[in-house]
């Protein structure tokens, strides 16, 4: 049996076949005449550690990571353009790609008519998402270690942890693309992934931030994915950890459950 | 039961009763019974709207019945869903080809979604690819083919599992005669190598054509059901006299005609009598001094019988 498989069997409803490997493989196909597209998503992450973690960074200085911990800004900042490169291209690939193929290519239509079921579709087009971004996140990784901005060995486990995150923004926004009537209500997703990405204590600390606001941001799951892999690249590795893997897992789980079943809804009418 | 033991037997592959779909308080199909057995081309005739494609979409497990009962190799489509489309073929109303592939990876790529291994999808998309006259067509993307390619990919598509049950939701429409021939003459071989066929169109001559046999349905029920032959002779005449005259109005000519035939219908551009015998009753309209514009003796066709039983056109 394999992961996808396993994956498959243990989510609650609706049916699915356990066949979401196929679907996986579909899209890689797709991808090979369509490779461009794909490479491009390696560089976003990749300018903006240059421009902001290392050019502004020679500006700003060390900053204090949290504790008292006196770092460079490119190493404090590394990591959230990690995790938020994760979380854009989670939401990219469950919103605009999916909405495409849900509304446009009605390719689910011709899957549903097979074994695969509503369940396959959304553990799919999730487990996709998740390589997609697992390999834009090695890359990035790779760089930011040459690049020296990696301060533990701790930093290997960055790596899961980004796909957490694409996970549970996967899930997410594929849920919420079931929703969407036309582009227009994309405007919606644009408006919450932009703000996250300013202000989840990705630039410039939590202590930043009025005591008010804390809360708030502390509230963000990319708060949670940016502070996790913070915790990781810069080594202080604590029981807060647990935390930001529950907040994400538990968030993933309930998105991919709510998407599988908004499918079935849709499509199995 | 397993598949293997139903295959034993010769109990129906689809067998619906009082089956009906609903959409909020709008009843699409109404309480329909039918026996589709092993073997047979059998067609649903009906016009848009009728609730054709809403019970294929029930018979390929991809919309759950509202009401009744409802059987497909054996299986129940609620519980077994993937399992009864697993020996499957479905040719849905509109293509949904995959126009992010080639036309060859179209089926590579949904033999996979059986679950079928690397090497026999290759096996079969070749194959399959020569009997959809695609073979010089593999490596192209889907998009620039013609309307009868993309259908003609479809129905490949459909058999990489090689099902033992063709769905096909209007599998011709839209196409020119000759591309339309062409899928005829595909479809003819399917049958004959014994796979059952299920169609639904709203062309009689397909109709008459492919099934062995069909049901008429209108609004949602089905009118009549038998063989072409067998509802021709049951709801119409042998022959067909079609008299159309100089005016805008043909109901005034009805009542100096009605007697020649044993039923008479009016279209707004023409009168058709249902007679035994057609010459004659043509020269009995002339002994009468009337002078048609047009008169036509033909055989009674699928049309008559649904003008007949709906008094509506298939086309309109
Ligand atoms: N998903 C749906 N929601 C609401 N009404 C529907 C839906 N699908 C079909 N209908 C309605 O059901 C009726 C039968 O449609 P359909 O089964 O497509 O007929 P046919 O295939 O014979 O043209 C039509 O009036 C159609 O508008
Ligand atoms: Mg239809």
């Amino acid at each position: 049996m394999g992961t996808a498989q396993r994956v498959s069997r243990m989510m609650p409803f609706p049916a699915g076949a356990g066949m979401a490997r196929a679907l996986v493989e579909r899209n890689v196909r797709a991808y090979k005449h369509a490779w461009t597209t794909l490479v491009s998503g390696f560089f976003e992450p990749v300018f903006y550690l240059f421009s902001l973690g290392v050019g502004m960074g020679a500006l700003i200085g060390d900053i204090d990571a949290g504790n008292g911990r006196m770092v460079a800004y490119a190493s404090f900042v590394a990591p959230a353009l990690m995790a938020a490169a994760a979380m854009n291209g989670a939401v990219m690939d469950s919103t605009f790609n999916l909405f495409f193929k849900l509304k446009y290519a009605k390719l689910y239509d011709s899957v549903l008519a097979t074994p695969l079921g509503p369940r396959d579709v959304a553990v799919g087009e999730i487990s996709w998402a998740l390589i997609r971004g697992g390999l834009y996140s090695t890359v990035f990784l790779l760089v930011a270690a040459v690049a020296g901005v990696v301060e533990s060995w701790w930093a290997v486990l960055a790596l899961p942890a980004a796909v957490l995150i694409g996970f549970a923004f996967a899930a997410v926004g594929m849920a919420a693309t079931t929703f969407m009537r036309s582009w227009q209500d994309f405007e919606y997703i644009n408006l919450t992934i932009l703000p996250m990405f300013l202000f989840s204590a990705t630039f410039f600390p939590l202590s930043a931030y009025p005591a008010a606001l804390q809360w708030v941001v502390q509230a963000t799951p990319l708060y949670h994915g940016a502070a996790m892999i913070r915790a990781l690249m810069l080594g202080d590795v604590g029981a807060s950890l647990l935390v930001h893997v529950i907040y994400l897992l538990v968030m993933g789980m309930i998105g991919a459950v709510f998407a599988a079943r908004r499918i079935e809804r849709l499509l199995l009418t | 039961m397993t598949l293997r033991a139903f295959e034993a037997t010769d109990a129906p592959l689809i067998s619906a009763r009082g089956l009906t779909k609903r959409f909020g308080d709008f009843v699409a199909v109404d309480g329909i019974d039918l026996d589709v057995h092993r073997g047979e081309a059998f067609g649903f005739l009906g016009p848009n709207g009728a609730g054709k494609s809403s019970t294929m979409r029930m018979i390929g497990c991809v919309s759950p019945p509202s009401d009744g009962s409802l059987r497909i190799l054996g299986l129940d489509p609620g519980a077994d869903g993937s399992r009864i489309r697993s020996r499957l073929g479905v040719v849905p109303q509109r293509d949904t080809l995959d126009e992010e592939l080639t036309v060859r990876e179209n089926i590579l790529v949904y033999g996979r979604y059986f679950g079928l291994s690397k090497a026999v999808v290759r096996e079969r998309a070749a194959e399959l690819l020569e009997f959809a006259q695609l073979a010089d067509r593999a490596d192209s993307v889907v998009e620039p083919l013609s309307g009868g390619m993309k259908r003609r990919l479809t129905i490949a598509r459909s058999l990489v599992n090689e099902p033992e049950l063709l769905l096909l939701d209007e599998p011709t429409t839209g196409l020119d005669p000759q591309a339309r021939h062409v899928l005829w003459d595909r479809l003819f071989r399917l049958k004959r190598s014994g796979v059952t066929l299920v169609l639904t169109t709203h062309y009689m001559d397909e109709a008459e054509q492919l099934c062995d046999r069909l049901v008429v349905m209108d609004g949602g029920a089905i009118v009549a059901e038998g063989s072409p032959r067998q509802l021709i002779a049951e709801h119409s005449t042998r022959e067909v006299l079609e008299l159309r005259f100089a005016v805008d109005d043909h109901a005034p000519y009805q009542a100096k005609v009605a007697d020649l035939a044993r039923r008479i219908e009016v279209l707004p551009d023409r009168l058709l009598l249902y007679v035994d015998d057609g010459d004659a009753a043509a020269a009995a309209v002339h002994d009468r001094g009337l002078t048609p514009l047009s008169v036509l003796v033909r055989r009674s066709t699928l049309e008559d019988v649904f003008l007949h039983l709906t008094g509506r056109t298939l086309i309109d």
